[in-house]
């Protein structure tokens, strides 16, 4: 029931939309992001933020996709979010105003990806140590290149 | 009774087998492996035959430091100081295959190996290992103790102030 209402609301209003396993996924630009999160929530009660993470395509323009989970607990529904970014982006609108969790979330893809949120002030590295270079999942950054706080043993 | 009122032995010989039959281990323990420590450390395999079950929970009175598990660059720091606070003598076990060589990980968050970081006297590989690999290590490594030379050294001798 709800889903089909979701589906039928929400389809056609957005770049790309489709089936994965019974889940709505969404392809949405970067002004439409803030509006369908806060109509989600309000409307269709999905009052979880599952995860936010991202996927890096060195080879794209619009370099990095970032996916947005969130779930219903009335409903017991997922609904899936994407939207393409460019390496510099920094207009990326944080959720942190509509879920608290978010915070954390926006904060590990800051460190391990370098995307920038923007309105997120607290974005210190939670599992990267100070002193570490670069985004370690980031296609690009090497995969044996380590970064060690105490000198090696001759 | 004229018989057995004296014995001779090597003095090394001696410590080393008093030594290696009270061996207070530290269990750094940091990942999975930690479960197949609580299994070799309770009554099924039970190191405590080996007079190496009881656990100190601080590495000033423990004389054999266990890593067991993965470490990584974050916590490098901490087994280094975990390691330096340890009064001699002291052994080092590395317990499975993270701790000996990063296992199978290979990337920019974790030590290829605590070697790199301390000195080591006896690897387990395994992932986890088999907890009769655990037996076997601690056997070797009371070998390793009784066949040592123990000093008896001034305290000054024996930690040599850091340059």
């Amino acid at each position: 029931m709800v889903y089909e209402k979701l589906k039928s609301e929400l389809t056609g209003q957005y770049q790309r939309a489709w089936d994965s396993f019974g889940m709505l996924v969404l392809d949405v630009s970067l002004e439409q992001l803030l509006p369908l999160v806060n109509r989600l929530k309000d409307d269709f009660s999905f009052d979880l933020l599952l995860d936010i993470t991202a996927v890096d395509y060195p080879e794209r323009e619009l370099r990095f996709d970032l996916v947005y989970h969130l779930f219903s607990s009335e409903s017991r529904k997922r609904i899936r979010l994407k939207l393409c970014i460019a390496e510099d982006e920094s207009q990326v609108p944080t959720v942190t105003r509509l879920y608290g969790s978010a915070n954390y979330l926006e904060r590990e893809v800051h460190e391990m990806y370098g995307v920038r949120f923007a309105d997120n002030d607290d974005l210190r590295p939670i599992l990267l140590y100070e002193g570490f270079e670069g985004h370690p999942l980031r296609k690009d950054y090497p995969m044996d290149l380590e970064q060690p706080l105490v000198d090696y043993r001759k | 009774m004229a018989m057995m009122e004296f014995v001779t032995t090597r003095k090394d010989e001696l410590i080393g087998w008093v030594r290696k039959f009270s061996i207070f281990p530290y269990p750094f323990v940091t990942a999975c492996c930690g479960m197949e420590f609580m299994s070799v450390a309770s009554t099924l395999y039970d190191t405590d035959r080996f007079g190496a079950a009881l656990p100190r929970f601080t590495p000033r009175q423990s004389d054999l430091l266990m890593v067991v598990g993965t470490i990584t660059h974050k916590e490098a720091p901490v087994i280094k100081k975990v390691y330096d606070q340890m009064a001699e003598p002291k052994w080092v076990m590395a317990f499975g295959a993270c701790a000996t060589s990063g296992g199978f990980y290979r990337n920019y968050s974790v030590v290829q190996g605590i070697d790199k970081v301390i000195p080591v006297d006896i690897y387990i590989p395994g992932c986890p290992p088999r907890p009769e690999m655990v037996i076997d290590a601690i056997m070797k490594l009371q070998d390793k103790i009784a066949g040592e030379r123990h000093p008896i050294l001034p305290f000054e001798e024996q930690n040599p102030a850091k340059t």
